[in-house]
């Protein structure tokens, strides 16, 4: 019982610390721009393809540093000649924008790196154990992740609140007239911080990829979650979608260990239902996937400005 | 100065011109089996037909009402399902020569969807409806999920991977259709098409139907004059799924098979790329978007490997540069002709079609060459009766050749193009 | 941009039946581009080269073999629209494999444009879709299974199990769909009945492709004691599976259906070796020369493995059955094909009349390191540990199969 708890605790942490990285540009990006930006998790999907082709030439290090700048670029650009142009023509075809943009990277990533998944994986030194418990391994290169997610989210923080840079994308997200106003050019902040969230996206790609799998089908799957992310959290708090994707990975791996069905929790309660009945036999594990999507709906009814947010979306 | 006209109150009054192009449809429907008579041609002018019932309703959102849903494809599945178990009841009502369903035809099975989706959007609408925007297509987005992971977990309702199956040609049948061949079914296809087109038609020109284009455009000011954004919305909902749900009825007849696919992320984003690539704005825009885009799902992978690529590529070109979609771009033509100017906004459009047909076949070209070299194939792309092989740089110079005229074309004439618009 | 458009316009719309005189087409509806590509284009490299070798030894009664490829994006509605271009083209004989949901919508489209069109019959060759039903209470005579079904496998794979004496707990884990909870139901009522005192310590289900980490489940399967885990998994979710079992260092081997799918090798690499067995009708390598020269040539002409056995099957079984019937009409063929029985380079095959399932031996295999015929290129591929004869994977069926006068 205590290993269960132990291990779900720790794994819920780093796959929610994995989606804090992955959701921390697009709350960037979606409160100070407002757009959704759909292409986030291609972006994240650049990233792992970039570090995994750059990484066999100049290894793990290197391209963990590189990628990212790399996926950065690509996000200013498509910022500068493509979402600027939409732009005048308001929200939604902004998302229709980075819809179709979607789309494309996906189909490009298949046309250069192919169909088949690729074998980006971690330094073979990383893949020793940290520390053993209960017999069961945990590697370094998990502890890895933990610190790169903590010192990101660290240095996230720090650049928000203590920097001038902070300081102006925090007056843009509720005054960006203002901010215009006062001289600041605020196109070249929208281009920076697309850019920023982009590569922040990429940087995820490069830890997610040897964790979770690098094929073209990643951005597909994942991104859905982030934006549960970056709406649960609540719009324009990057410390919300901290506590978010916590959340929402300890639940996910909790619910996992759970073999209760709704059955059980009903019988529990004094009722009397049958077990092994079609809906009644569906266990707290087989629903932990969907759970993001749950929390979603709950969040948008009863209180749409997320956990931490100050605006409603 | 300004036609008073121009702002009085339209009349709604009877008169032929507004009557044209229902009769014009009416009669390309009637023509249309004669002229195209193969199998495919049928089969896939009835996978159009339901689209267009779909893109329409997605578009009673969307376009008309400015509320982003990544779930439509819910009421199309679900009005799907609705029909099918309703096609089974038929099935085996008549085999045992009596019960209410054994009177139900299979031509009305659309109906039934249309009141499944029109259910469900009631049921499940009135939390949904609170905001609009992004909060709204975040919600649809979970809906959309929810349900697509609940159809695989329920299979006595949604028959598993495999879906539910049935038979149309059973019950009673009106109208002599037997609905054996797809010749039969796109008789069933073309009424049924009309009359939603022109039931949502009907619905842009009542009431409801202009202040859904209110909510889209200023909710506020929709709240000051008494109206509540929130309750228009709703009812905008649910008449959007009542025709999704319609659309899914059709489907049900057509492919006598229905699966959990139909319900998730994917027919809801290609209900997007219709109204999208059609253009939102205009009524019949979602028509010519999913006529585009039907054809081009099925028939462009026979051609080339980049399809999705291309599909990605025209949605993203619309969006970018005409974001009136091909039915703004149409209206455009219709509307010059109408008020006299074509003859000179011609000469304009007619150089900036030349500059995008070049760019789009440079385009196209280094795309398909470049898919030829990564994957070695030993087939080559053929244009024009031209071979262009991956390995020679002339194929390459070509291609980049055509795209950047089709680029300077664009730039020379600009000041051209802007002076005749 | 509209010059495609016109082409295909002016194409789709002319579209006539042009059923050459001279070739037999058979059209592959699978994936071929996509996200589930990998899983249709193997399939079709793999087809035309061994039609190559078809036509070569004589074709069909003398008829070239073509194989026409039709992208479905695995979707059941698309294919149907596929199915339609086939027959419009004249093709007669149709093949799939990915996805039930697909076979399910093909083998009832065919069924009734059999039945409303006599004399342009289709035949459907089923190479993948693995669910029972298709044999049993769906079965039809129009539709010809060449691999296991799902319950087969697990009869071959729990007989490997019940005679390994080490084996004592065994877990449960799948796709929670129809797939994956028939596999399980398939797992527990077998074993029980082998091996009555294995315990199932486990059984999990899972969304379909939705689980990005696996490592809670695997937390799971390590605190339960279990020595042996048997999963349907296939796509990514084995190769998650596994690699998270790899990295917990999870000693338990897991006995799976799709562990030698395409990109299950590259990615797992040594994480998997010693632990991933699979239950298939073929391995990673021939002892037969002749098909080891086929296994080099393949993928030195494609760069896609021969790992499709019952593909190069289902071609032979085609060819004997036409020459024997000495025509390419799919009634005579069918006729021809049921009951049929071939020497493959694994043993006889026979494809049963009563159901139109095919029997054949299965094989349970590891994968290892150091192959001479690595598998993608890389140095892993799949090993033989044990055969199952074809009488012992051999089900009964439920099938009521109505022919035709």
């Amino acid at each position: 019982m205590l290993e269960i708890v132990i291990f779900s605790t720790l794994n819920g942490i780093l796959y929610g610390l994995l989606l804090f990285m992955l959701s921390s540009g697009l709350t960037l990006i979606f409160s100070m721009m407002g757009v959704l930006n759909f292409a986030h998790a291609s972006f994240y999907m650049l990233g792992a393809y970039f570090a995994y082709t750059m990484g066999m030439e100049i290894g793990f290090w290197p391209a963990l540093l590189l990628a990212p700048i790399l996926v950065g670029g690509l996000g200013a650009m498509v910022e500068k000649f493509g979402l600027r142009r939409v732009h005048e023509n308001g929200h939604v075809a902004e998302l229709l924008f980075t819809f179709g943009l979607a789309y494309v990277i996906d189909e490009l990533v298949q046309l250069i790196w192919g169909t088949v998944a690729v074998s980006y994986r971690e330094p073979d030194y990383m893949r020793e154990p940290l520390f053993t418990l209960f017999g069961t391994d945990y590697s370094i290169f998990r502890g890895v992740v933990i610190l790169i997610a903590v010192f990101m989210f660290i240095a996230l923080w720090f650049l928000l609140k203590k920097t001038r840079v902070g300081m102006m994308i925090r007056a843009a997200l509720t005054h960006g007239n203002m901010v215009g106003h006062l001289g600041h050019n605020v196109p070249r902040l929208f281009m920076g911080v697309f850019g920023f969230g982009c590569a922040l996206a990429g940087l995820a790609g490069v830890i997610g990829g040897p964790l979770l799998a690098t094929e073209p089908g990643m951005a597909v799957t994942l991104g859905p979650i982030v934006f549960v992310v970056v709406v649960v959290g609540g719009m324009g708090s990057l410390i919300g979608a901290f506590y978010a994707s916590l959340l929402i990975g300890l639940i996910q791996t909790f619910f996992v260990a759970i073999d209760a069905s709704i059955a059980d929790i009903l019988n529990a309660f004094g009722m009397n239902v049958d077990p092994y009945g079609e809906v009644t036999g569906i266990t707290l594990a087989s629903l932990a996937p969907m759970t993001p999507f749950i929390l979603l709906v709950l969040i948008l009814i009863f209180r749409p400005r997320g956990l931490m947010g100050e605006l409603e979306p | 100065m300004n036609d008073i006209t121009a702002v009085a109150p339209r009349q709604n009054r009877f008169s032929w011109r507004a009557l044209s192009p229902w009769l014009i449809s009416a009669a390309v429907l009637l023509i249309l089996p004669f002229v195209l008579d193969s199998g495919t041609a049928f089969t896939l002018m009835n996978v159009i037909a339901v689209n267009i019932v779909f893109a329409l309703s997605y578009n009673m959102l969307l376009g008309q009402g400015g509320m982003l849903s990544f779930g439509h494809a819910v009421f199309f599945g679900l009005g799907s399902y609705a029909a099918m178990h309703a096609m089974n009841a038929i099935d085996e009502a008549s085999y045992a020569g009596e019960g209410f369903w054994a009177h139900i035809p299979v031509v009305s099975m659309p109906l039934v969807g249309m009141i499944a989706g029109g259910l469900v959007a009631l049921v499940i609408g009135w939390p949904f409806c609170r905001r609009a925007g992004t909060a709204f297509a975040m919600i649809t987005l979970g809906l959309g999920e929810m349900v697509a992971a609940a159809g695989q977990m329920f299979p006595s309702v949604f028959g598993g991977e495999a879906g539910i199956y049935g038979n149309r040609m059973v019950g009673p049948q009106w109208f002599g259709l037997e609905l054996a061949q797809a010749t039969d079914v796109y008789w069933f296809m073309a009424f049924w098409t009309f009359l939603a087109v022109f039931a949502m038609w009907a619905f842009t020109r009542t009431p409801l139907g202009r202040m859904s284009n209110a909510v889209r455009d200023n909710p506020d000011r929709l709240q000051f004059i008494g109206y509540p954004p929130r309750n228009i919305r709703f009812m905008i909902f649910i008449a959007s799924g009542s025709f999704g749900g319609l659309a899914g009825g059709m489907a049900a007849v057509n492919y006598e098979i229905i699966t959990p696919e139909a319900l998730g992320l994917i027919p809801s984003g290609l209900a997007l790329l219709m109204a999208a690539v059609g253009g939102l704005g205009v009524f019949y825009g979602p028509i010519v978007g999913a006529i585009v885009v039907s054809l081009m799902n099925s028939m462009l992978s026979d051609y080339t490997e980049a399809s999705i690529l291309y599909v990605g590529l025209v949605f993203l070109a619309i969006v970018m540069f005409a974001p009136r979609g091909l039915g703004g771009g149409i209206e455009q033509v219709r509307v010059a002709a109408r008020e006299g100017t074509l003859g000179k906004r011609l000469p304009g459009w007619l150089t900036g079609a030349v500059a995008v047909v070049l760019i789009s076949l440079g385009l196209v070209l280094l795309i398909e060459l470049l898919f030829q070299w990564r994957h070695g194939d030993d087939e080559f792309a053929q244009f024009f009766g031209l071979n262009f092989v991956a390995a020679e740089v002339m194929s390459w110079v070509w291609a980049l050749l055509m795209f950047a005229a089709g680029v300077a074309v664009m730039r020379v004439t600009k000041k051209f193009r802007e002076d005749n618009a | 941009m509209l010059k495609p458009i016109f082409t295909f316009l002016a194409a789709s719309l002319l579209l006539v039946g042009t059923a050459s005189a001279e070739t037999v087409k058979l059209a592959l509806i699978d994936p071929l581009t996509g996200p589930m590509a990998a899983a249709g284009q193997p399939a079709f490299e793999h087809l035309k080269y061994e039609a190559k070798r078809i036509n070569a030894n004589g074709g069909l009664n003398g008829q070239d073999l073509e194989i026409v490829g039709l992208d479905n994006k695995v979707n059941p509605q698309e294919s149907l629209v596929q199915l339609q271009k086939a027959i419009d083209d004249g093709v007669r004989y149709v093949t799939q494999g990915n996805g039930s949901s697909v076979a399910s919508a093909l083998i009832s489209a065919i069924e009734k444009h059999n039945q409303r069109n006599p004399g342009e019959e289709v035949l459907y060759l089923n190479y993948a879709a693995v669910d029972p039903a298709f044999t049993n209470e769906r079965c039809s005579y129009w539709h010809f299974r060449f691999d296991a079904n799902a319950d087969m496998k697990m009869n071959a794979l729990t007989d490997y199990i019940a005679a390994n004496d080490d084996i004592k707990k065994v877990y449960l884990i799948n796709q929670d769909y129809s797939f994956g909870q028939a596999v399980s139901k398939a797992a527990r009522e077998m074993l029980k009945e082998k091996r009555p005192d294995i315990e199932i310590v486990g059984n999990d289900f899972h969304p379909l492709a939705k689980v990005k980490d696996f490592t809670p489940y695997v937390s799971k399967i390590q605190s339960s004691g279990a020595d042996a885990v048997i999963t349907g998994n296939w796509g990514q979710d084995i190769t998650l599976l596994v690699k998270a079992a790899a990295e917990f260092g999870l000693e338990a081997p897991f006995f799976t259906y799709y562990g030698a799918s395409s990109g299950v090798v590259t990615q797992l690499g040594d994480k998997g070796v010693d632990r991933i067995y699979q239950i298939n009708e073929y391995y990673g390598e021939f002892e037969d020369p002749e098909m080891a020269k086929r296994q080099t040539e393949l993928y030195e002409q494609t760069e896609w493995d021969f790992y499709y056995l019952r593909l190069s099957t289902m071609l032979d079984m085609l060819k004997k059955s036409a020459d024997q019937a000495k025509s390419t009409d799919p009634v005579d063929v069918a006729k021809a094909m049921e009951g049929m029985k071939l020497e493959t380079t694994t043993g006889e095959v026979v494809m049963r009349a009563e159901d139109h399932q095919i029997q054949l031996p299965m094989f349970i295999s590891v994968m290892k390191d150091d192959m001479e015929y690595g598998a993608e290129g890389t140095d892993y591929n799949f090993k033989k540990v044990a055969r199952i004869d074809r009488e012992a994977v051999s089900l009964p069926t439920t099938c009521r199969m109505r022919r035709p006068k």
